[in-house]
């Protein structure tokens, strides 16, 4: 079996990070995995993308022309990716940044206000990190628990930005069972 | 030891570390820049050093000099800072030092763009550089196998005294994949007194050890290059390197690619599979020497209708490949170029249009 998971938003909005700590979830619970980032000549503020490809057996390719589920931070992401996302998958849609809904009704749509969990929590920054626990909660394409852990693991050289972070992931997981 | 996940051009230059290599030149270029970061954190962790030329053409005399002084060097490099470096690569083959160069390709010609490419592979196997010389190149397809070739290469580079080439493109530099490296150095440095300009102090013999590229007598010039010409017929011999995929069957074509294109390719073969179409491959590990023999006898098997060169350029690698399958079944090629990576879905449609041309 193999699963992709396509994260896009603006540069800054931790887009790359938040698809590193799903591939080293994955990794971590045995899977293969790869993470591919998009390095376009990009800027502050421009578009970001990355994806992970989750698989029980060796990967392929790495390039894929329709991700499983698609995390998308901001609207033009939506806007561009909605589409190629396969039928049955997850689409993640920060409504904080997003006024419009992708349009499909054979997909799991998932809205989640990220912006104001995390700036709840007391950091409009963590949102990235309530973005992927909510779409993994909701997905359950890695375990949550080993999700968790490698969260701390990221943060573990800022150990005083774990709390908040653990906090963005319970939040996020609450928001999952939650259709806004 | 246990896995860990990296990036492509952090693992390369770990990878050099633990191969023993404490001496990095090398000058930026997207998108490899990483490694010149990783190393110039970790190369004074472990007493080793990293200096930034003032160009990749000193970079290039920097890997010549410090060769010639018996140390373990390598460079890491994309596209236009190899062609910049072409010169220095010349002479370091005419003077047989073990260098390795790593080029993590990116789209051209000219200053192109940053995207993943496949465009120097006519580069890397035939010249590059003035006059008759050769580099072992290596074509990693996975973040694990960039590690291994990277210890290889140093093994390689000094068993036959030459320089050797690491050809991957963009992607295998940007993409994050789980690694695992040796637990101790796994190339032990060869005895280079017979050579190297190592000071007499350390020397058994009183011979005098003299690196050069300059032989003005020209029966002196041609026994030079008929040596040079005896070690490449060896590397021919012994070094060739692929791996295959889907062989067993009775497929109607053979796709002949390598590093990143050949995983698309592999997706691609699935796929058609799927769909009752036959296909399998030769992927070349080492691009030279190149696997001739392996993809004759692949084209060999009655089924076989075709030979497809599916590569990220405008089909470099297609006159090898004729060159190996001899006129028993036509060349065809499938890629892209400009740093757009075709899909699997587009590769296994081009493979399809050929075959049914075929029938």
């Amino acid at each position: 079996m193999q699963s992709e998971v396509m994260f896009a938003g603006f540069g800054g909005q931790g887009i790359l990070l938040s698809g590193k700590i799903l591939a080293q979830t994955a990794m971590d619970q045995g899977f293969e995995v790869a993470w591919v980032p998009s390095y376009g000549p990009e800027m502050r503020g421009g578009t970001a993308y990355c994806t992970v490809v989750i698989s029980d057996e060796p990967i392929g390719s790495p390039i894929i022309k329709n991700p499983a589920h698609l995390v998308a931070m901001n609207r033009p992401s939506l806007e561009k990716f909605a589409g190629i996302v396969k039928p049955k998958g997850v689409i993640l849609i920060n409504a904080s940044l997003i006024p419009i809904r992708s349009g499909r009704d054979d997909i799991d749509e998932l809205i989640v206000q990220t912006t104001e969990i995390a700036s709840e929590i007391g950091n409009i920054r963590a949102a990235n990190i309530v973005a992927l626990a909510s779409f993994i909660a909701r997905s359950r394409i890695v375990d949550f628990d080993i999700f968790r852990e490698c969260v701390k693991k990221e943060f573990s050289k800022k150990p005083k930005l774990i709390p908040l972070n653990m906090k963005a992931v319970d939040k996020g997981k609450l928001a999952a069972n939650f259709d806004v | 030891m246990a896995k860990v996940l990296m990036k492509g051009n952090e693992a390369i230059g770990e990878a050099a570390i633990r191969s023993g290599c404490l001496n990095y030149f090398a000058y930026p270029i997207t998108p490899q820049s990483e490694v010149a970061e990783y190393l110039a954190k970790r190369m004074p962790e472990v007493g080793g050093m990293f200096l930034q030329g003032e160009s990749e053409v000193a970079v290039g005399y920097m890997l010549f000099g410090a060769s010639a002084c018996g140390e373990r060097v390598f460079t890491t490099s994309s596209s236009p800072g190899i062609s910049l470096m072409s010169e220095a690569i010349s002479y370091i083959a005419a003077a047989q030092c073990p260098v390795v160069f790593v080029n993590i390709m990116r789209g051209g010609p000219g200053l192109g763009g940053i995207l993943p490419s496949q465009a120097d592979y006519s580069q890397s196997v035939k010249g590059g550089g003035h006059g008759d010389y050769k580099l072992l190149v290596m074509a990693p397809a996975s973040v694990q196998e960039a590690v291994e070739m990277v210890t290889e290469a140093f093994v390689l580079a000094e068993k036959y005294r030459n320089p050797v080439m690491i050809l991957g493109d963009g992607l295998i530099g940007q993409m994050m994949e789980p690694v695992e490296f040796p637990e101790k150095v796994a190339a032990k440095p060869s005895d280079k007194s017979e050579w190297a300009t190592t000071g007499m102090d350390t020397r058994k013999s009183d011979k005098r050890n003299l690196v050069k590229t300059l032989f003005l007598d020209p029966e002196e010039l041609n026994r030079h290059n008929l040596m040079l010409k005896e070690k490449y017929k060896k590397m021919e011999a012994e070094e060739v390197r692929y791996s295959t995929y889907n062989t067993d069957g009775d497929y109607k074509a053979v796709i002949a690619s390598y590093g990143t294109m050949s995983r698309v390719c592999k997706t691609a073969i699935d796929m058609l599979k799927k769909e009752g179409i036959e296909v399998c491959m030769i992927r070349p590990q080492t691009l030279f020497p190149f696997p001739e023999v392996a993809i004759r006898k692949a084209v060999e098997k009655k089924s076989c209708k075709l030979a497809i060169s599916i590569e990220m350029n405008m089909g470099q690698m297609v006159e090898d490949i004729q060159r190996s399958v001899s006129g028993i079944v036509p060349v065809k090629w499938y890629g892209k170029c400009g740093g757009e990576i075709p899909t699997p879905e587009e590769t296994a449609e081009a493979v399809k249009k050929y075959l049914n041309n075929e029938e």
